[in-house]
């Protein structure tokens, strides 16, 4: 599993590539929670780009809930973009994509979190 | 080996409604879809093939009471939920006045797991024997505390049948007339334990009420050796994954997902989703299964993973 990030505006994408499962999650979860501190301290919202994300397990899902839950009492915002096929049915059938607000592209993400974002994105 | 749900709810037993009813039959009616049957049986056979499960079933009211029925004159049940009561019915039938010998295995003794002995017939008849079998040093105490005043009006002391209580060490195999069986400490408040059980070359797991922390490796493999090559494995899968881990986290239970998971790391043949969540109607639970299903054939490697849900009344024949 390999994690990345990007700055765009207010907003960080992180890309998360390869496998999440339990033999990957318990490092994710630190880098993750990084991503989120750092957002909420910003004032920013993390995007996670699942495009390169080819399986995610029951304890990769826990680690999305525990971002999410931490960026909810720091008042932060997480977004989950570009679901490869595969995942996006783990996400429906775990009904993740009833906790989180899941857009099929990256620069839909970016458009939701802020127009700054959103331009930011464009330019690349 | 025979398994039988006398009961598959968690928590507190429910009923089907007038209008539950209602919706089932205006939706088979949509579905024939202005067909016409000049029977019974053609109706019937429609009503089978046709429609979806929970059109045609329900998956039931009460609460855990699953048997074990084996080549024996004794009688093998875990837990005590309300569908001890029709259990006991069922064994004063099978017993023709005769006195029955019922071994009991108690998970834990929440309210939903004992409910069913003050109805249970077969206590209420002299010459019976019943050993409740379990883990905790609470049993005893639990059993007699819902028949003290003024919760029921028969006190433990008036029933007829000679009751024991037998205490197990957890990780150990016990035999039980001739059954094996081994408690496994699970989470949940106050502790539950699950059973393994061993006969005739087969194995059956009974897990309720068990949450499961899915970060912790060393957990997850100890599970996994618990259910070791099953032919069946009764999971606690009262929820969604997402609900399992999010508001309802540390309420002492598991997921649909997780079942499949624990199944496909022990090369379990087929898990059984139990202790069905209260707030949940037919729909809804015939929909977690078909995401059960539908993750197990997502994640499925080279061993194919049976996944039913339990209703009160199936039969599994080993």
């Amino acid at each position: 599993m390999n994690v990345t990030s990007r700055r765009f505006a207010n907003a960080v994408s992180v890309q998360v590539a390869g496998r999440l499962d339990q033999d990957t999650c318990e490092a994710f979860r630190g880098q993750l929670m990084g991503f989120v501190e750092g957002a909420a301290h910003d004032g920013g919202a993390i995007v996670l780009d699942l495009s390169q994300l080819e399986y995610v397990s029951s304890a990769g899902l826990r680690c999305f809930m525990l971002a999410s839950r931490q960026a909810k009492a720091q008042h932060g915002r997480i977004f989950v973009a570009a679901l490869q096929p595969m995942v996006r049915e783990i996400f429906e059938i775990s009904h993740f994509n009833l906790v989180f607000q899941v857009f099929p592209t990256l620069r839909e993400a970016m458009a939701a979190v802020s127009s700054e974002a959103a331009l930011a994105f464009e330019k690349g | 080996m025979r398994v039988r749900f006398w009961g598959t709810r968690g928590s507190i037993p429910v009923a089907l409604t007038t209008s539950d009813i209602r919706d089932k039959l205006a939706l088979a009616l949509v579905q024939a879809s202005g067909r016409t049957f000049k029977s019974y049986e053609e109706a019937h056979a429609f009503a089978s093939s046709e429609l979806d499960f929970s059109l045609t079933h329900t998956f039931g009211g009460h609460t855990p009471c699953v048997e074990l029925e084996l080549d024996s004159d004794e009688y093998f049940v875990c837990d005590m939920g309300s569908g001890a009561r029709p259990f006991g019915q069922h064994v004063l039938a099978k017993q023709a006045r005769r006195p029955a010998t019922i071994n009991i295995f108690m998970s834990h003794v929440h309210w939903d797991h004992i409910m069913g002995f003050p109805f249970l017939g077969p206590a209420y008849v002299p010459g019976t024997t019943i050993r409740i079998h379990g883990c905790h040093d609470v049993i005893e105490h639990a059993f007699r505390l819902q028949q003290s005043p003024p919760c029921f009006p028969v006190t433990f002391e008036q029933l007829g049948a000679k009751i024991e209580f037998v205490k197990l060490t957890p990780d150990k195999t016990h035999e039980v007339a001739g059954l094996k069986v081994t408690p496994h400490l699970q989470l949940h408040g106050g502790d539950s334990y699950g059973f393994r059980f061993d006969h005739g070359g087969k194995k059956v797991i009974y897990s309720t009420d068990s949450e499961h922390k899915l970060e912790n490796r060393t957990e997850a493999e100890a599970f996994a050796n618990f259910f070791r090559d099953a032919d069946v494995v009764i999971f606690d899968a009262m929820y969604a994954l997402a609900e399992a881990i999010s508001v309802k986290a540390d309420w002492g239970h598991s997921s649909n997902i997780v079942g499949v998971e624990l199944c496909q790391m022990a090369r379990a043949k087929h898990l059984v989703l139990f202790h069905h969540e209260p707030a949940n109607n037919d729909a809804t639970l015939e929909g977690l299964l078909k995401e059960a299903r539908r993750f197990e054939e997502l994640t499925r490697g080279d061993h194919a993973l049976k996944v039913s849900a339990a209703y009160d009344g199936l039969e599994i024949d080993l």
